[in-house]
């Protein structure tokens, strides 16, 4: 099953829109003829397997990543450095740099450092706006502390108080839930709804986990190289007895029975 | 006055007529200006994992200093020529999907090596003392080099100071850093940049191979012992003075070459705080 968009909802104003992209690293392609919608308000999940074009597909999104097909528009005009700037990114958290000498301050600071401007040191005003975000992410008890002592959990609300300092139209996170335990993850999409439903900004998230993408976002597609759109979440489980059988908690295992269809079709068109 | 001060008087007294010889002097004020210089790059070195571009970048200096043999220009000069570009190439060269920095750095740290050798084996007979640019030596800072030193370091650190926001961001993520706005592409060129005459303006007195060292250790000893960016960057120009100027007092006393005994230095001072590191965590 695959389409371009969701009839219903092409009225709505479409923040990211993806038009048959085609992506390859060394004359493989990790991205095949992605048609891709995101609307204005909406959590948007994204599941896949590892290498399956997840991080790719963000890539492309964010300017990371020219493809060698087809056309990107963010927020209705063809994405420039400005358009850009409306995007809040993030990134998988790494434990490479649990060394790296920033105060949590420090770091959503950065988030304001574009409109800071070059050749000027962050202002009271900044570190005002910093602090009353770290305060809606609950982290402003924090703020003097290294950033690198934090746990997983606490590094992640920071780091999405970094990206609303920008105050973004979409917020795009890759594998949020990667080092998180499962209270935290609760608090993170708690305080990423609050974000939505306060803001109206849109969200696009990739997870290999199906359990954290069916339980948050309004919309899901699953991709392996090609997008699989399964529209409300739980369409991608329809009434599977096992679902019943088994519950909820064993979603990745219905997941991989139901989606090995999406995923076998892709590998026919190899 | 006791018996007991009396060895403490005649080593003040011995430090002082050091400073007799206008060659120490020289060669402590240069020591001095390195030190902060070096220190501030060695945190960036550090943060940004950029070691092994710094072996490299050194080394290709040496290519400058033959060119500038055979020319009979000076060779600061080309030696800036040669690192600018070879930092700015692999840069450039590693970006792209199919090589590595590390493989670049590879292929250029021995092609300016070899060219190095070529220019040498070129000029019929050569008045430039290599191997005191390879070691560095304690009795060749002019008032010249003074004067390059001061202006280019300088420049260094400012310019470093006024970019300093947006190189941390760099540093700390760089694609957020993109996505945010930052210049990431420039910021990448300027510190590589500043690394090729960091380098250069040391290789006289701490010498081609050895310089290296000290833009690694001054910022990796800093980073085991805190964890915050300004006390980093304070320990890391602290860390870096002592080796140095401990470096040319020791080197002075016991006749020792001067760039090895600064990174010998360095060096313990990097276990000093490797192991406070280790105890504090």
């Amino acid at each position: 099953m695959k389409q371009t968009a969701i009839d219903s909802e092409t009225t709505q104003e479409s923040i990211v829109e993806l038009n048959d992209v085609w992506v390859a690293y060394d004359g493989k392609w990790v991205l095949k003829s992605i048609y891709f919608n995101c609307y204005a308000g909406e959590i948007f999940g994204i599941v896949g397997p590892n290498g399956g074009g997840k991080t790719t597909l963000l890539n492309v999104i964010l300017g990371l990543v020219q493809p060698q097909k087809g056309s990107v528009r963010l927020f209705g005009n063809k994405p420039d450095k400005n358009s850009r700037l409306e995007i809040g990114y993030l990134p998988q958290i790494s434990h490479a740099d649990r060394s790296f000498p920033v105060s949590v301050l420090d770091v959503v600071l950065m988030g304001l450092y574009n409109r800071i401007g070059l050749f000027h040191k962050p202002d009271r005003r900044s570190k005002d706006i910093a602090m009353d975000l770290l305060s809606r992410v609950n982290m402003a008890g924090h703020a003097k502390k290294p950033f690198a002592i934090l746990s997983g959990g606490q590094q992640q609300r920071v780091n999405i108080a970094r990206a609303m300092a920008s105050r973004p139209k979409l917020l795009i996170l890759d594998e949020p839930s990667t080092g998180i335990d499962s209270v935290a993850q609760e608090d993170f999409y708690e305080l990423l709804a609050k974000f939505r439903n306060e803001q109206g900004i849109s969200v696009i998230m990739v997870s290999h986990d199906i359990g954290v993408i069916t339980s948050h976002a309004n919309r899901v597609a699953c991709l392996n190289v090609q997008l699989h759109y399964h529209d409300e979440p739980d369409s991608c489980f329809s009434t599977d007895v096992a679902k019943k059988v088994f519950g909820e908690d064993l979603k990745v295992i219905v997941h991989d029975s139901k989606c090995a269809t999406c995923f076998r079709s892709h590998q026919d068109h190899d | 006055m006791t018996r007991n001060a009396q060895p403490v008087f005649a080593a003040i007294k011995t430090m002082i007529d050091m400073f007799s010889f206008e060659f120490m002097r020289n060669a402590f004020l240069a020591g001095m200006m390195l030190g902060f210089v070096l220190a501030v790059v060695s945190f960036f070195v550090v943060l940004r994992r950029l070691s092994f571009i710094g072996v490299g970048v050194a080394h290709s200096a040496f290519g400058g200093v033959a060119l500038g043999a055979l020319l009979g220009v000076s060779p600061t000069w080309t030696a800036i020529g040669f690192a600018v570009v070879v930092s700015n190439a692999i840069g450039y060269i590693g970006k792209e999907e199919r090589i590595s920095t590390d493989t670049a750095i590879g292929i250029f740290f021995p092609l300016a090596m070899a060219l190095g050798v070529i220019f040498i084996g070129m000029s019929a007979h050569y008045n430039v003392d290599l191997f005191g640019y390879l070691f560095g030596n304690i009795l060749a800072i002019t008032r010249q080099d003074l004067i390059v030193i001061a202006v280019l370091g300088g420049l260094v650190l400012l310019s470093t100071k006024i970019f300093f926001k947006e190189l941390l961001f760099v540093a700390y993520d760089r694609e957020v850093a993109f996505v945010s706005g930052m210049p990431v592409a420039f910021l990448d060129h300027f510190l590589l940049t500043i690394l090729a005459l960091s380098v250069v303006i040391s290789m006289k007195i701490i010498g081609i191979i050895l310089v290296s060292a000290l833009l690694v250790i001054p910022g990796a000893a800093a980073s085991q012992v805190t964890r915050r960016y300004n006390t980093m960057i304070a320990l890391s120009i602290f860390f870096a003075l002592v080796s140095t100027a401990g470096g040319l007092i020791i080197s002075y006393f016991a006749n020792l070459p001067s760039g090895a005994t600064i990174v010998a230095l360095a060096s313990i001072i990097f276990f000093i705080a490797f192991g406070v590191g280790q105890v504090r965590r």
